[in-house]
């Protein structure tokens, strides 16, 4: 087993909701190497955000509980730690960028205070120091005339550029993980293609983990190392990247790459559709989640939910079927 | 381009500004250029996917040919009669013939209407089915659309994404039209659902002989369901071909970059593509650049494009181009 920088264990969360208790997330557990980039692909509701906010101590309690779990960051349990000692963490060691660049900065603050508070706050630079390091980092994600642009509100800039600030602000600490939450989904495809540019760059030259999570299999198709399918607040197959897309073995990713059209489709093939829809756990299921939607199951799916079962060398499925021959395995 | 026979759909010239007012007197200053002079057909049967970035004003162009919008000046030609020229009652009959499917299936269906009363609503208003039969209809209507007829009494928030976007499929199916344009219908579902109602599209289209101008930023859908593709970028049809053409063998440089910048859930197939990444922003569509609108970010941009604006020619058979230098790509 390779050392790990991030281990999660196990982590359950969950939500009170006027309707019931939702499982958000039931028993996640990964790791995450030095310098690697993890995808974490699935549909909205399926936990794949929870899973971050529940690690980074950012789920709101009440209604958010987070149940169980272990996630190790250099010797210490970040469901354990303090706030204060989590607060030093968050945005220094392990940053976050998220969807919508908009609501995510303040917009009555310059990007120049919000770019110089982390450097304060967690580097204890003096404002002129920190200045001219943000002054830096808008240079490095691409923005001309950085230090002009510090007195410049959030909404006096692109969809794009916002997006690139906000890239700016989470490495201005240099962190070990940089934590991605669909940052490309707001923006148009010309802008994603940029910023994936810089990330891939920016990696490159700064060394960072990454955990990129998307609903979008071609954004991770070219940016992850290894990649982690989720489905109602499971990791339902994880492999490398070149494995999971030449050879899935869940039915849910199977599926969900038949239903994709590819720009680079030759013949018109109907795509496959996945009948009904994702569900909402208000009970942590018997059977697999998947099993109503799936083409494959079969009586033992209906009566237990099944682990994560090693189908290959760096590969695993939580499925009691060999969707190759569609016998138990 | 010329019209001909088979073409239901012809729009020529088609310019939509909106102005801009300012100070006390409400002077004009100046206008947005969200559609700025496009010609285009849409064959009888076919889909026309209509794809641009945001901003390129591939909506507004769905509007003004429904005269949702009306146009700043230009035809739209609709089987032989010009939408631009109709008024009122006329208008409306017309109407009839040509519906449009919504990107937000959460805003556009009225939240305190039944299914029933929203899919029977056009029915009512055209007065095209006697009162007691509208019911039968509608449930007609839900089973085309793959939803239970007992759906008919429940309300919109009862329903998911893709559930509330059929029964925008089924409002727009009621008059029997023969032309609908789907504003980006599948952009705000799941990715699951997406292929379901894309897969429900295309049997309907089928079924009923219908002409679709899909209208989406989505540019692997766009392939996978249009006949012929037009490709947008601040107001300016770029180029216009049919679906291979366009795919495999892009003439303008802006369709070129486009293509490329869209990942493929192929980690090997991606890692061989050639990308060509754009450098900046859509330029604003007040102020539009002199030209060709596309220069500021093209990379083989030349004096002359800042001149003038490139004609839209046909450079072979059926496949039409904005670019002073598209034969390299030949």
């Amino acid at each position: 087993m390779p050392d790990f920088i991030l281990d999660v264990q196990g982590l359950e969360t969950t939500f009170r909701t006027p309707d019931g208790v939702v499982h958000a997330v039931n028993g996640v557990s990964f790791g995450l190497a030095e310098g690697e980039t993890l995808g974490v692909v699935g549909e909205s509701g399926c936990g794949k955000s929870v899973t971050m906010l529940s690690i980074l101590g950012l789920i709101p309690s009440p209604p958010g509980n987070v149940k169980a779990g272990k996630a190790i960051f250099s010797k210490q349990d970040l469901l354990k730690i303090s706030k204060e000692e989590l607060r030093h963490i968050r945005g220094a060691q392990i940053s976050m960028i998220f969807q919508d660049p908009m609501t995510s900065l303040n917009p009555v603050l310059t990007i120049g205070r919000q770019l110089t508070e982390p450097l304060e706050l967690h580097l204890g630079m003096t404002k002129e120091q920190a200045r001219t390091r943000a002054a830096e980092l808008l240079q490095m994600v691409g923005i001309p005339n950085g230090k002009d642009r510090l007195g410049d509100y959030p909404h006096q800039f692109s969809g794009g550029m916002r997006q690139r600030v906000m890239i700016a602000m989470a490495l201005s600490c240099s962190p070990q993980i940089l934590i991605a939450d669909e940052p490309t989904t707001a923006l148009d495809v010309t802008i994603q293609a940029q910023i994936m540019d810089l990330v891939k760059r920016l990696r490159d030259e700064l060394g960072m983990a990454i955990i990129w999570i998307t609903h979008d299999l071609g954004v991770v198709a070219g940016l992850a190392q290894r990649v982690l399918v989720m489905y109602g607040g499971y990791i339902i197959e994880e492999a490398s990247v070149r494995e999971l897309y030449a050879n899935p073995e869940h039915p849910y990713t199977i599926s969900l790459l038949g239903s994709l059209p590819r720009v680079d489709e030759i013949e018109h093939t109907k795509l496959l559709s996945i009948e009904g829809l994702p569900p909402v756990l208000y009970q942590k299921p018997e059977a697999c989640p998947f099993a109503p939607r799936c083409k494959w199951a079969m009586e033992h799916c209906w009566k237990e939910n099944p682990p994560l079962l090693v189908v290959g060398p760096d590969h695993t499925s939580a499925c009691w079927v060999d969707t190759r021959t569609g016998r138990h395995r | 381009m010329s019209t001909n026979n088979d073409a239901l759909l012809y729009v020529e010239d088609l310019f939509v500004h909106f102005p801009i007012y300012r100070g006390f007197i409400r002077r004009q200053v100046g206008a947005v250029h969200a559609v700025d002079g496009i010609s285009f057909d849409v064959k009888r049967g076919e889909t026309l996917g209509l794809v641009g970035e945001s901003g390129s004003g591939k909506s507004t162009t769905g509007r003004a040919i429904l005269q949702l919008r009306r146009p700043t000046s230009g035809s739209v030609h609709f089987d032989g009669t010009d939408l631009v020229a109709l008024k009122g009652e006329q208008l409306r009959h017309m109407r009839r013939k040509m519906q449009m499917i919504f990107q937000d299936p959460y805003a556009s269906l009225n939240p305190r209407m039944t299914v029933g009363e929203i899919v029977g609503e056009p029915l009512m208003v055209h007065n095209v089915t006697k009162t007691k039969e509208i019911e039968e209809r509608v449930k007609h209507l839900l089973e085309l659309v793959k939803l239970e007829p007992a759906f008919i009494s429940r309300y919109p928030h009862e329903f998911s994404g893709g559930q509330r976007q059929r029964v925008g499929v089924a409002r727009a199916l009621a008059l029997q039209p023969s032309f609908i344009i789907c504003d980006e219908p599948i952009s705000a579902l799941d990715v699951s659902i997406q292929a379901q109602v894309v897969n429900l599209l295309e049997e309907l289209q089928g079924q009923f002989n219908l002409t679709y101008l899909f209208i989406a930023h989505d540019l692997s859908m766009v392939r996978h369901i249009s006949d012929r593709v037009a490709v947008m970028y601040l107001g300016a049809i770029m180029e216009l071909a049919n679906r291979d053409e366009i795919y495999l063998r892009p003439l303008h440089p802006y369709t070129q970059a486009l293509l490329s910048a869209v990942p493929i859930p192929d980690p090997i197939a991606d890692s061989k593509r050639k990308r060509v990444i754009l450098q900046g922003d859509i330029p604003s569509p007040v102020n539009p650049p002199s030209g060709c609108r596309f220069r500021t970010r093209c990379p083989i941009a030349q004096d002359v494009c800042a001149e003038s604006r490139p004609e839209f020619r046909e450079i072979k058979p059926g496949h039409f181009v904005a670019c002073f230098f598209a034969e390299k790509f030949l």
